[in-house]
Parts: structure tokens; sequence; C-alpha cells
């Protein structure tokens, strides 16, 4: 054992005083339990209720049609992510190494079949419906890019009347029956069902209805009134004003300030800071000088002042 | 049978081991050192009792079912409970953490007991975050769909995914409080078969020195 006075130290031999473990964790449980009960009676706890599909089409009806086209068109966030949902983006470095696509895209998603296809495939069949799901699934892919552009350019345009999305062209071919449909079924509750049912009845699984709505502006805006955005510190927070995951607040920190404030990298880069810092901290015993601190700050005489003024009485 | 062979028995090789490692009046102890005297040393059955009110809390919530406090009254209530609960916990752990690492607690053979419990609290964020996020409500819904970002771009995502409700449930009331409560056990074990770790011996002041050699004339 090394003779350092940060690693080694001698038996105590001294005086001992009573101490009753049993009546001491009694009463800390006590004490807690009342303290808890207390806050929980003052300040209750947050419950902003769940955002749903359906909710989103209704108040925002023009932001689900844009995201729906954007899960056609491939623009979406979902669409460009990368491992684990498609192979689209190489995803986040960490100097050379790409450490999501290593691993590959395990949790498959698919935004034109998951998202738009296959809901509106599993909708009860309507003739323009069927007409339009004919006609995309027996183009080639030269043809649905065609549409998908004409849609995409007409689509700054695009209104929302009478429960109808329209945009102002004719050059589309099945999109705007297909983006309508998927609006319509939105609104009607019906799409909130078949994002979680497509593996069978019984699901526990939100990733394809949390993807879709995180692609979409509308939940990030809910969010960003309820002060709960990366630049405001983010997913620490909850809703409310209550203290939330206030022990990530080091995780945090690092997304507020540069370089990873500015970095397309940054949610690897910040991982890895916490990574290397959570090492350090599990192996501040073995670590010459971090673990010499306590003995240099003497930070150690206010919390045993009593036996050290014992000591030079 | 011989007491010879009796002796090599794995069972009694362990009673005899636990026995010197660990006897009665270290594992409930009626005294201590004269120097355990300092209100920072509450803070480690604060977290101890903070994590039984978790635990207990938990379990109504788990009685009852993920959606039951959305609908109930008194299930908002327990949630609460479990909601503050987890806050004293983390407060009364961080503040613990830290005056150990003031105390150089590690000293004296004790690393591993430093070790268990920073990974203790380690384990204790993940198991608060897959909390927050099977809440089944707006929070979760934000929570999981910003954390999932950090969590992908280690790869880690391909099998923790955090926008799998049902996946993070299971780790937030089934496998992270096992470890979490296996891992504090062990850790209070080590405190209790190691003790409370000593103070720095400080070389003595001059005063003192010169004092000593007035009453030694």
């Amino acid at each position: 054992m090394s003779e350092s006075p940060d690693v080694k130290v001698a038996p105590w031999t001294g005086p001992q005083r009573p101490y009753d473990i049993l009546k001491e964790g009694t009463i800390a449980l006590v004490v807690v339990a009342i303290l808890t009960i207390g806050l929980a009676i003052v300040f209750s706890s947050p419950d902003d209720p769940q955002v749903t599909v359906q909710q989103w089409s209704t108040k925002a009806p023009i932001d689900f049609a844009q995201t729906a086209l954007s899960e056609l068109n491939g623009t979406s966030g979902t669409a460009q992510y990368g491992a684990p949902y498609n192979t689209a983006s190489p995803g986040q470095k960490l100097g050379p190494f790409t450490l999501a696509k290593w691993l590959g895209a395990t949790i498959p998603v698919n935004t034109v079949r998951d998202f738009v296809i296959d809901p509106l495939t599993d909708q009860p069949p309507t003739p323009t419906l069927s007409a339009a799901l004919a006609q995309w699934k027996g183009a080639g892919a030269g043809q649905r890019t065609a549409w998908l552009d004409a849609y995409t350019k007409a689509s700054s345009k695009m209104t929302f009347a009478n429960g109808t999305v329209s945009v102002p062209t004719t050059a589309a071919g099945p999109v705007p029956v297909m983006i309508n449909s998927l609006e319509q079924m939105a609104r009607s509750g019906a799409l909130d069902q078949a994002l979680v049912t497509q593996s069978g009845f019984y699901t526990s699984n939100y990733t394809l209805p949390l993807l879709f709505l995180a692609d979409g502006s509308y939940l990030g805006d809910l969010a960003q009134q309820r002060h709960l955005l990366g630049s405001q510190w983010g997913m620490m927070n909850e809703t409310g004003s209550y203290p939330g995951q206030a022990w990530l607040w080091l995780y945090t920190f690092w997304y507020q300030i540069p370089p990873f404030s500015t970095s397309t990298n940054a949610d690897v880069e910040v991982s890895a800071v916490m990574a290397l810092l959570s090492v350090l901290l599990l192996l501040v015993p073995f670590i010459p000088g971090l673990r010499s601190i306590p003995r240099w700050t003497r930070v150690y005489r206010l919390i045993w002042r009593d036996h050290y003024r014992s000591q030079s009485a | 049978m011989s007491s010879t062979e009796i002796d090599r028995q794995w069972t009694t090789r362990l009673r005899h081991r636990l026995t010197r490692r660990l006897p009665p009046e270290k594992v409930l102890p009626d005294t201590q050192p004269a120097y355990v005297a300092s209100w920072i040393y509450v803070f480690g059955v604060t977290t101890l009792s903070a994590l039984g009110v978790v635990i207990l809390s938990g379990f109504i919530l788990a009685l009852k079912g993920p959606q039951w406090w959305h609908v109930s009254g008194v299930g908002h209530f327990v949630n609460s409970l479990h909601l503050w609960s987890v806050e004293i916990f983390f407060f009364a752990m961080v503040i613990h953490l830290w005056s150990k690492y003031f105390m150089a607690a590690w000293r004296g053979g004790r690393s591993l007991t430093w070790v268990t419990g920073v990974v203790t609290f380690l384990v204790s964020i993940a198991t608060a975050f897959t909390g927050y996020v099977s809440q089944t409500n707006f929070d979760s819904q934000w929570i999981s769909t910003q954390a999932k970002d950090g969590i992908n771009s280690t790869g880690v995502g391909s099998f923790f995914n955090v926008l799998n409700f049902g996946q993070m449930l299971m780790w937030h009331i089934v496998l992270l409080p096992l470890v979490a409560v296996l891992l504090t056990a062990l850790h209070v074990v080590m405190v209790r078969a190691k003790g409370v770790v000593p103070p720095f011996e400080d070389k003595p002041s001059e005063e003192k020195l010169l004092r000593e050699k007035e009453e030694a004339r």
C-alpha cells in the first residue's frame, strides 16, 4: 500500500461515543417521509397532458402536412437521421469514429412506408385513396421524385380550409390525395393508433409516433413555451417550476458553451466528456493529484473541527 | 464426519469469512469513533431513507399501473411523493458524495467503498432518467425525443431505445432499481466492515508542541 496520506490512514484507537444506528435510521426515515409528504402536498407534481398526432394535426394542420411531406420526400429529421433508424447519414463523429454507424440501423424506420403508405393502406379504402395509392405503388422512383418535387415546390403556398389541405399544382400525381388523406386520418385520431399498432394488437413501443411528432414544429413550439429547449437547459427541466433532473446540470451545461454549442457533433462530444468525467470521479482514489485536493484544501478541518479542537486542547 | 471436513465446506468457510469481516458489533454498532460528530454525516442516512420512500411510493405506483396517476387524485399524490423523494434522494446523495470527497473517504483500504458509491450515483441517474421518460405525458414525450440524440450518437441507442415506453418502464421498475439497491447494500456493508474513515493526521501546531514541552518540564 502507498505511504501517501491520501491513501493510508492508521486505524482509530481513540475514544468512542455511544451510537444507536437503528434509532438514527428510524428518525431519518420518519423525517424524510414527513418532508416528502409536505413537499408533495405543497408543490404536487407536473403532469401536462401528452400531445397526440390528432391534436397536432388539428391545432397546426399546415405543420402536420408539411411534416408528412418531409417524410415522403426524405427531408425530415428522421429520414436523414442515420443509425439506429436508417443509413441516410453517417451520424455524429467523435474524431474519426462514427460510433452509431458501427452498430447499424438496428431500429429500422422507413419514413415513406412507416409514416405515410402503411397507415394509409390500413385505412378503410375509398376509391380516391385506393387509386392514389395504386398510382404511387405502381410508379418508378423517378416518377415519384418528379411528383414530390412538384408538390414540394408549390408547398410554400399550402393552405388549409374546410378540413382540406390544398397546394396549387397539378403535376404532383397522387401526392395531394395522399397528404390530404393522411391529414384527415390524423385529425380523426386514426393515425395515432395506426402508428403504434403496426407491430400488432399489444404494443408498448412509441418510437414511430414520437419520431413523427419530433419531426414537426408543433412539439418543439410547445416545449419552447415551457422553456424546455436545449438552449433553455433542455431535458434537465420539466414543465412548470419544478427542479426536474437538476443532477444533469453538468451534462446540459456543456451544450450551452463553445465549442459544443456550435458543433454538429455536440451530442457525441458531450457524451464523451461526461463519460471521461465519470471515469475520473470513479477513479479518484487512484489518481495522484485529484486524490490530494481534499488534503490541500483542508475542508476536512471544518468537518472534523471538534476532533481537531479536542486534539489541540 | 471430522471437524476438518466440516471446516472445508464452502458454507462453513463463507460463514467464517463473513463473521470475521462483519462481526455483529460492526453490523449493528452501539458505539462509534468520537470524530464522527458533524451534521455532514446525516446525508448518508438521509440518502438511504429517501431511497426507502422512493421504493415504497414506486411500489404503490407499480400496483396500479403506469396510467393510474393521470386519472386519480390519490395516484397523482403518490406520484408527487415519488418525485419529491427522488429530489431529496439526489440532493442528499450529492452532498454525501462531496463530503466524502473532502474527507478523502477512500483512505485506509476504502477505495472500493468509494467506487461502489460513485457507481450507485451513476446508476441512480439512469434510473431517474428512465422514470422521466416513462411518465406517459408531455414531459416524457419531450425528454425522450431530445435525449434520443445524445444516446443514439454514442451507439447505445441501438439497444437502449428511449422512445420505447415498454423497454424504458422495465429498465425503470426492474433492472436499474435492482442494480441500484444491490449496489447500495454492498456500499453500506463496506462502510460497516471498514468503519468511517478517520481524520487526517495533522501535524501538531507549534503552539501545541511548545505547550507540551512546557508541560514536560
